[in-house]
């Protein structure tokens, strides 16, 4: 293993300062919550500088904390692979505006986990250059991972699709 | 649709023009529903978007409504040719949350069934790889290999797929006293077989030609699309996460980690074809030093009790009541637990609020990422290659599309 996760933390804060707004472990795993605003450039930090050289993005998702202020949390998982560390990144993502900024532009691998997680619980990833459903079809109604999304709700049938008429995105 | 639309189309000329093709959902070389929405230029590919999402059932919705327990079953059913791999990588992530440490039989047991099916993984996939490109009697030695194993794994945990194998703390059954020498027969037995695969492809002129070159991605390109797994391997870079990041006591093991140099199809079949035998290998060093004692511990918490107690005392009984109907209180937090799957780094991300249900359980599905780089592999190939390079991906669709 790399550094631990306290360590890693310590390095973190030492880079950022202000700009991480709170940094815990919990169970060996290193996480921390940074502004929506400074996300891009902190994200690219990660990637860029060598003692951090988080070059490989495992996961986009979110966590749903329905009643809290602000509802959502975005959870981004790094992993380098040159120092064997990784790190958890939050943000934290108010009801009435779900958005933060696209990774794509800085990981390739962002793409499909960031339309999944548009797919599942409606946050706007800005700057994607292909936002769109991706398990579900793209009549499907709500956000099913919402956690005000009921689990037995059914969706109405949809009409029948001509693909050449819809033509087809490629 | 008004006539002279028909009439326009009929007009246009697809050897002149870009060609639009689908492919899918449901076609016979795309074992999975999947579809690729093509644009052709004669036979070449220019650009492939491919959609997925066809078998998703909702997985992390339905974990989030039943207890810890109750979602293991559901793990079954992610990467359903190596199931137990996602049982222990679910259940890693759940012990890790509790802080329980599973005793060294139970480690051991663990690992050779994983390495169990990660050798189903990899027999599924080269199997039915080198039936699309013809070569039907090396998909008939892999089955035959894989079926093998599958009698092994029926023996000790009852099922062949659908085995729930691990439950917080532990296995569900101890091996049977003939587990061991089943395993090393059928290896003896596995081994005769890839022998005879190895001669039948490896240095076959038309599986070489097909494979060699296609659907190459370079190691930059590789990690910065999150692949994983065989796939990044085969682009030379030697992240396997059971050398990286050992859980379940792997760091004890003596494997190599194979990389392949070009990227392409072949390396990615290479790759796995010497990952088999390090597999082997491991369960050969696990087989030997396979300690005695228990499979489980006998946490309260949660661990159910033995029947005679549930049937004889009215504690043992309430225990009982309490565990299944409310749920193992798994201690508030979140944990990122990665184990190596069949097709890459398999992660389970998973949130608890105290409660006795997963809050939310997330997985990191190593072919979701494949599948997602695989638009990039096919730009420039022709349209025989895609079958290939579709294979190579292995995607299996419960875990794809979860």
């Amino acid at each position: 293993m790399g550094l631990s996760a306290d360590e890693l933390l310590a390095k973190c804060r030492e880079a950022f300062g202000e700009r991480i707004l709170d940094a815990h472990q919990h169970c060996e795993d290193a996480t921390v919550v940074i502004p929506r605003d400074a996300a891009l450039e902190i994200f690219q930090a990660l990637r860029d500088r060598p003692e951090f050289g988080f070059n490989m993005l495992v996961d986009v998702t979110a966590v749903d904390y329905l009643g809290q202020k602000p509802r959502f949390e975005v959870v981004t998982h790094l992993h380098s692979l040159s120092n064997n560390h990784r790190l958890r990144v939050k943000i934290r993502v108010p009801e009435d505006e779900p958005w933060v900024h696209s990774l794509v532009p800085i990981w390739k691998g962002a793409n499909w986990v960031e339309r999944e997680c548009w797919d599942m619980f409606g946050i706007r990833f800005v700057g994607h250059p292909d936002l769109r459903r991706i398990l579900m079809y793209e009549e499907f109604v709500g956000h099913p991972l919402r956690k005000d999304y009921p689990v037995e709700k059914r969706q109405p049938l949809t009409e029948e699709r001509d693909p050449i008429e819809v033509g087809w995105k490629v | 649709m008004a006539a002279d639309d028909l009439a326009l189309r009929a007009e246009v000329d697809p050897i002149e023009e870009i060609m639009e093709l689908q492919m899918g959902p449901s076609h016979p070389a795309t074992h999975g529903t999947i579809k690729f929405n093509l644009k052709l230029d004669g036979e070449t590919v220019i650009n492939c978007d491919v959609e997925v999402g066809y078998l998703h059932r909702g997985f992390e919705k339905m974990c989030e409504n039943g207890t810890w327990t109750q979602a293991i079953p559901y793990t079954d059913r992610l990467n359903y040719v190596s199931p137990l791999i996602n049982n222990v990588g679910f259940i890693l992530a759940v012990e890790r949350l509790c802080g329980v440490e599973v005793p060294p039989r139970c480690q051991v047991i663990r690992v050779i069934m994983s390495e169990v099916s990660r050798i189903c993984d990899h027999l599924t996939c080269l199997g039915m790889a080198s039936q699309e490109l013809g070569a039907q009697t090396v998909a008939f030695f892999m089955i035959e290999g894989r079926e093998l194993l599958w009698d092994i794994i029926e023996a000790v945990t009852g099922a062949r797929v659908t085995i729930s194998y691990t439950r917080i703390g532990g296995v569900t059954h101890d091996l049977t006293p003939d587990t061991p020498n089943r395993i090393r027969s059928a290896l003896t037995h596995l081994r005769a077989l890839l022998d005879d695969c190895d001669k039948l492809l490896t240095r076959n002129r038309i599986f070489y030609d097909r494979m060699v070159g296609i659907g190459a991605m370079s190691a930059a390109d590789a990690i910065d699309h999150g692949l994983t797994g065989p796939l990044l391997r085969a682009s030379g870079v030697p992240y396997d996460v059971r050398k990286a990041q050992p859980y379940s006591g792997y760091e004890r093991f003596d494997f190599e980690v194979p990389v392949g140099a070009q990227g392409d199809n072949y390396d990615r079949f290479l790759v796995r074809m010497n990952e088999m035998e390090q597999s082997m290998r491991i369960i050969e060093q696990a087989l030997r030093e396979l300690p005695d004692g228990p499979v489980s511990i006998a946490d309260p918490r949660f661990v159910l009790p033995e029947k005679h107690e549930v049937y004889n005392s009215i504690e043992g009984l309430m225990h009982h009541f309490k565990l299944i109907m409310e749920g193992a209180k798994v201690p508030p937090g979140e944990v990122y637990q990665a184990v190596e799957g069949g097709n890459g780094e398999l992660g389970f991300y998973v949130v608890s609020d105290g409660s006795g249900r997963p809050y939310r359980c997330r997985v990191r599905a190593p072919c979701f990422f494949g599948m997602a780089a695989l638009g990039e592999m096919m730009r420039g190939i022709m349209v025989a290659d895609i079958v290939p390079t579709f294979g190579m991906i292995n995607m299996i669709g419960g875990e794809c599309d979860r």
